[in-house]
């Protein structure tokens, strides 16, 4: 078995693939249904897995319903992401004693877990490699994401269906897993069948693969596979033009959309909660009565907080339109300048999540569509596209 | 990144709302090295971490920093005593380019407490004095009480600096320019075309300061400045200090004007 | 020693000035030499001159009674001194005196006045530079104004 083969397995094999995963030390984590949606959480057997669920996603709107098939993967991305396990919400930094003969500080004893992500979606993929770019830099690198990451197996799913506010086509993201995965899945749920055409990834990935039951896929499998594919990637809920996406936003950093996109803006974080490549954190300082012991805790931080950009005298950010404006052009075009790519895999969770349905695909076309009537009156010109800070 | 333990020499009250704490490696190693515009993240024992330039000489073994008092962290700093403990994380940025100074023209624009990232600058280019064409500072603060190092500015203007300093209000007896920093520029003695120019102070000071230079003839390429943003990790990690596509932490705090001249231009970025 | 003629020539004010003009000027200029405190002129008194400043340091200043006296501004060499020549009732706002010693160039403002009146060409030569200056010095209180070093408390 190689890298790029492709292999037929039974629903039997995929709960074998579980059990496999699990002798091998894995901590199997993966979608769930809690409370109204799938989340991303432990999973200990294949039955866990909410098959013959699916999501219906709109902006501002997520309901699950059920299936006519009991698909194990027939619903598109959750509230949650996978960086809820690379990069934890809440993380001990470290500690501080004060003692007579002063300060010591002390690492957090890590004891990294091992990850199995199961079902990770091609944008996820995408998203993740956009993480890297964050805490695993030239210069800096963070310890606790570079270690959870290299430990991690992943077991990617090509989506079966789109969700209704995905947009992975236009960002270049999906539905095809391409790279990136141990090993690739996709589910094939018709003519009575319920079977799963798997792409081998990595050799750690055929490792696994060649301990559950499996035969060579066959032409006809790698068709169904392949339209099983093309159909999700017909039914895009959004479309994204990024084509001089990154100019567009650098030129128009003064245009009345910002306006009018505050004035629905809750300024809830939402977005940034849910978006798989945010990253943005905060330090919060703990300390004991005795005042002898302390800690520095990392939490999950968002630019839409309006104490985020607080310098002294007061926050530099303060309107809801600059703190929109800053998460919008910094996913879709500063972050091409810091890391080479766009900071967006067109997921569509910040349109779900909106609790006002504010759209970032049609914040774009607005922009975008109402430039030209804009350079008619006298504005001042946004930056041009600037030096890239790396080299 | 764990802090290292420091210990503090010495903390001396500059002015009615700066302070200056001087630490040591509380080891007794020699501290770490650094260049004029860098920063360490100094923290206060179950207080925070504050992000302060590093004001000092830099052929000094302990490391100085000044403060306005602002905040939890700043008021913890500055009820230190020598033999405290503190923590430093460190150092970190970009510093000013001294190495381009040679032959030209420096012209060091300073604003309120923005004289204390350019102090160690000051000091290099003072001890090279000799390599340079002119050197120059154009200082200014908001009263005569405000002027931070005047023990150094005496030394510098003996060592070759030709000091301006202003203040925006006067008191008492004082017989100095009076009016705002960038005033001093149009007359100031130093030829733009040969200018090498670094601004350090509140940001609404260095915007007119860099109109001031430009009127005056100085190209874009030839001035840096230094910027502030909030700081929470100092390794671009958290994402607080962004600046358009800069990381304040990391690809700044001192930027050539050039790279972020139209940022400067946005509210609220 | 440098004759008036010099001075003029040099001076940044008078830069990019028709040389036609330099005669006209010579004729209405003298030079002045204050010690340091020194009073250049007096709040209230008549303003019958435009200075320009070659050297030194003038500080420009109101009495407050109980207050004594607080300086508003200082202005170097290179810059142009006292506006109030050129409207009436051409009385001086502030008070002027020397911090150090200060070289002035002083040209008679009732001729300038009517030499602008007869010859407008040499009036917009002037009113344009006076402008500049002006502006300059608009825009540099207007920062102090600002307050660059405060902020909310």
């Amino acid at each position: 078995m190689n890298i790029s083969d492709r292999v037929s397995v039974e629903y039997a094999g995929l709960r074998e693939l579980f059990g496999v995963l699990r002798a091998n030390g894995y901590q199997l984590v993966g979608p769930r249904l809690r409370d109204g949606a799938i989340i991303y959480d432990e999973l200990v057997s294949i039955s866990d897995l909410p098959a013959g669920w699916t999501d219906e996603q709109e902006g501002g709107k997520y309901r699950l319903r059920e299936r006519e098939d009991g698909a194990l993967f027939g619903y598109a991305v959750g509230p949650h992401s996978w960086k809820k396990f690379l990069f934890p919400p809440v993380l001990r930094e470290w500690q501080a004693q004060r003692t007579d003969s002063g300060l010591q500080f002390s690492k957090e004893p890590q004891k990294t877990p091992r990850y199995a992500f199961i079902g990770v979606r091609s944008c996820e993929l995408h998203a993740m490699a956009v993480q890297d770019r964050i805490f695993m830099g030239e210069k800096f690198v963070d310890p606790v994401y570079a270690e959870r990451r290299k430990n991690a197996f992943i077991v990617a799913v090509n989506c079966s269906q789109a969700g209704g506010t995905c947009f992975c086509v236009s960002m270049k993201t999906g539905p095809q897993a391409r790279a990136g995965f141990d090993l690739a899945l996709t589910e094939i749920t018709e003519d009575g069948c319920h079977c799963f055409v798997i792409e081998v990834g990595t050799e750690a990935g055929a490792q696994v693969l060649r301990q559950i039951p499996h035969h060579r896929a066959t032409e006809q499998d790698q068709r169904a596979a392949e339209q099983v594919v093309q159909r999700t990637a017909e039914q895009m809920g959004r479309v994204m033009d990024t084509v001089g996406i990154k100019e567009l936003l650098y030129r128009n950093y003064e245009h009345p959309r910002w306006d009018e996109v505050a004035s629905r803006c809750l300024t809830c974080a939402n977005c940034t909660m849910v978006c798989p490549t945010c990253f943005c954190s905060t330090v919060e300082e703990v300390t004991d009565l005795t005042g002898e012991h302390a800690e520095r805790w990392r939490k999950w931080d968002s630019c839409f907080h309006v104490n985020f950009s607080y310098v002294a005298g007061g926050s530099v950010r303060a309107s809801t339109k600059s703190r929109y404006r800053q998460w919008m052009t910094h996913k879709l075009a500063t972050w091409i300048d810091q890391f080479g790519t766009s900071g967006c895999v067109g997921c569509g969770r910040c349109i779900t999540w909106c609790p006002v349905a504010i759209d970032i695909t049609e914040e774009v076309r607005a922009i975008r569509e109402t430039e030209s009537l804009r350079a008619s009156t006298l504005q001042p010109k946004g930056p041009i596209a600037c030096k890239p800070s790396k080299k | 990144m764990l802090p290292k333990e420091f210990r503090v020499r010495r903390v001396r009250r500059e002015t009615p709302d700066t302070f200056t704490v001087e630490i040591e490696a509380a080891n007794g190693d020699q501290a770490f090295g650094f260049a004029p515009g860098q920063f360490n993240m100094l923290y206060a024992f179950g207080v925070g971490e504050i992000a302060i330039s590093i004001s000092g000489d830099p052929q000094a073994k302990s490391l100085m920093h000044t403060t306005r008092v602002v905040g939890t962290v700043t008021k913890g700093l500055g009820k230190l005593r020598p033999g405290d403990a503190l923590g430093v994380r460190g150092p970190f940025g970009s510093s000013w380019p001294i190495e381009r100074a040679a032959g030209c023209d420096v012209v060091v624009v300073a604003g309120g407490i923005g004289l204390a990232p350019l102090r160690g600058a000051l000091y290099h280019l003072v001890s090279c004095r000799k390599e340079l064409r002119r050197l120059v500072l154009l200082y200014g603060v908001r009263s005569p009480q405000d002027i931070l190092y005047r023990r150094d500015l005496e030394r510098w203007r003996n060592g070759g600096l030709q000091t301006f300093v202003t203040v925006d209000r006067a008191t008492g007896s004082w017989l100095g320019h009076v009016g705002v920093v960038t005033s001093l520029i149009p007359h100031a003695p130093f030829d733009p075309v040969n200018a090498v120019v670094m601004v350090c102070g509140p940001e609404i000071m260095m915007r007119y300061t860099m109109l001031a230079l430009q009127k005056r003839g100085v190209s874009e390429e030839r001035i840096f400045l230094s910027m502030e943003r909030n700081m929470k990790c100092a390794v671009g990690f958290c994402g607080h200090c962004q600046f358009g596509p800069e990381f304040i932490c990391k690809d700044g705090p001192v930027f050539c004007y050039d790279r972020i001249k139209n940022w400067l231009g946005i509210r609220e970025l | 020693m440098q004759t008036v003629e010099e001075m003029i020539l040099k001076h940044p004010f008078w830069s990019g000035l028709n040389p036609q003009y330099f005669p006209l000027l010579q004729g209405c200029a003298t030079s002045e030499r204050f010690e340091a405190g020194q009073l250049i002129f007096q709040e209230g008194q008549e303003a019958d001159h435009f200075f320009l400043i070659q050297t030194g340091q003038v500080r420009l200043y109101a009495f407050v009674p109980g207050r004594g006296s607080v300086t508003i501004q200082t202005v170097s060499a290179g810059a142009a001194l006292g506006w109030s020549w050129l409207f009436p009732p051409y009385h001086w706002h502030f008070s002027a005196q020397a911090n150090e010693v200060t070289e002035l160039m002083a040209f008679d403002a009732k001729f300038l006045r009517d030499t602008s009146e007869a010859n407008h060409d040499f009036g917009y030569e002037l009113i344009k530079r006076v402008s500049s200056m002006l502006l300059q010095r608009l825009q540099e209180t207007r920062l102090l104004l600002v307050d660059f070093y405060g902020f909310p408390r």
